[in-house]
């Protein structure tokens, strides 16, 4: 991986996401920043952009749609503006998700049918079958790979299901969405080739969607209605882009960081072992500590935004793991602690772009670490290896090396 | 005591309905809104003070 910017040379005035130390040291990066007297750090990478790092700025930001704009929620290195076929504001490339108000009501409308709790709730059971078999495929061996052998799989399979892909593909479409998310920093070249390879893999199946419709999303898609008329294929491809995109990184992510937390913390680990019960409000804990979504917006125009000013096109991360470690917001916000009870988290962010997925990402959590832990109630990191990060706006473990010490 | 989801506020994240199930509910679009015309059950008084403090959108008010 070499960034075309090369490495960070000061997070205050010269911070880069995708530099590999970034997600290596989030917490002590933040720290750092912070007790400088830097609320708010900047880069002239990627054309210029923000990161400010309190949950008041964050929150602002995320309810201020007229200033700061979704057009764009991964930042690169090109502006929407400079790429000349990019679907213009307020649809964007992977509406709703890209979308600004007034089209995001109606776009976010269509969907949240799909993902609302009791229409998530019955894959209970699919989930469940499936980590059991993953588990089952480690047979008894003492060292794996929490991430590769069990977190990255369970919301591919699940979002493989939604969108009616055959699970064979999963590897393929994995290596196109990690480039989406992780190589912002690397030559463009390769990038927009796995882009091509994904969008299409993502035209064939809507083509053979529009010839045998399913039961699946791409085929609600194309049935649906805006305001009396269908929907372009290009929002139709913008959101099974954006369901890919969205639904596999984050969750597993997600998932890694709460094993790789079980797998230190001995202490957490039993009593979840011992009160199943207790492991829903833990989850929360762990998205709050270990959330692993960034978002980005894009200034609208200039203006002055707590003393710094920025320019119309700078992009601002919206770094929501940031404002759940604000103390202010969160005491002992440093500590896990899986018996905090009141944890208002913004992991699936705040205002009309909450997570339309998080009913199944807490579901899939639910599940996975309910019979992880169920099936191995004694596990450890194995610290012969390196945990591996992800790079980017996405943070998770890539390689979790761990030790299991009983299974049952 | 009686608890209100703001209906203007409520983005989905769905923590009262996960916490508090006996006080809140969630409609088609996973939209929560308050059981029983918001009345709450004595005894379940704590849990609406905890529906109220993890909403992410303060969409919760309570009258005592």
């Amino acid at each position: 991986m070499t960034s075309v910017y090369g490495p960070a040379t000061d997070w205050a005035t010269d911070f880069d996401h995708a530099d590999p130390e970034y997600n290596k040291n989030i917490h002590k990066i933040w720290d750092d920043l912070k007790t400088s007297g830097c609320p708010i750090a900047h880069t002239d990478r990627y054309g210029g952009a923000w990161l400010p790092l309190t949950y008041e700025m964050v929150h602002e930001i995320s309810y201020d749609t007229t200033h700061f704009s979704s057009r764009s929620p991964v930042v690169g290195q090109l502006k929407p503006s400079e790429i000349p076929d990019a679907v213009p504001a307020p649809v964007g490339g992977v509406p709703p998700i890209s979308s600004d108000p007034p089209f995001h009501a109606g776009a976010r409308h269509l969907l949240l049918p799909i993902f609302a709790p009791k229409k998530i709730d019955p894959l209970n059971s699919v989930i469940r079958e499936f980590c059991h078999k993953l588990i089952d495929d480690m047979g008894d061996k003492e060292f794996v790979d929490g991430a590769v052998e069990y977190a990255q799989n369970i919301p591919v399979m699940v979002v493989a299901h939604l969108l009616g892909f055959p699970l064979e593909d999963a590897d393929q479409f994995r290596v196109w969405i990690r480039s989406a998310l992780e190589d912002v920093g690397e030559a463009r070249e390769q990038r927009e080739t796995d882009q091509l390879a994904l969008a299409d893999y993502i035209n064939k199946h809507i083509d053979q969607r529009i010839e045998k419709p399913g039961d699946d999303l791409i085929s609600y898609l194309l049935n649906a209605e805006m305001e009396g008329e269908k929907l372009s294929r290009e929002h139709v491809f913008g959101t099974v882009a954006l369901a890919l995109i969205a639904g596999i990184d984050t969750t597993w992510s997600a998932l890694g960081s709460s094993l790789l937390h079980l797998a230190n913390n001995s202490v957490d680990r039993r009593r979840l072992v011992e009160n199943p019960s207790m492991i829903a409000q833990a989850i929360e804990e762990f998205l709050r500590a270990y959330a692993p979504v960034t978002m980005a917006r894009l200034v609208t125009e200039d203006m002055d935004f707590h003393g710094v000013q920025m320019k119309k096109e700078d992009w601002v991360l919206l770094p929501f793991p940031a404002a759940n470690r604000d103390e202010k917001e969160f005491p002992n916000a440093a500590t896990v602690d899986i018996d905090r009870e009141i944890n208002r988290h913004t992991a699936f962010g705040l205002g009309i772009h909450r997570c339309i997925g998080s009913n199944l990402a807490r579901l899939e959590l639910n599940v996975a670490i309910e019979v992880f832990l169920e099936r191995f109630p004694d596990f450890e990191q194995d610290t012969k290896e390196e945990v591996k990060w992800s790079l980017g706006q996405v943070r998770g473990p890539r390689k979790l090396p761990l030790r299991i010490v009983t299974r049952t | 005591m009686r608890v209100h989801v703001d209906p203007t506020k409520c983005q989905g994240h769905n923590r009262c309905y996960a916490l508090a199930p006996e006080l809140f509910d969630v409609d088609d679009y996973g939209n929560a809104f308050e059981l029983n015309d918001g009345v709450v059950p004595a005894g379940l008084e704590d849990k609406a003070r905890l529906a109220l403090a993890n909403c992410p959108e303060f969409a919760i008010s309570i009258e005592e």
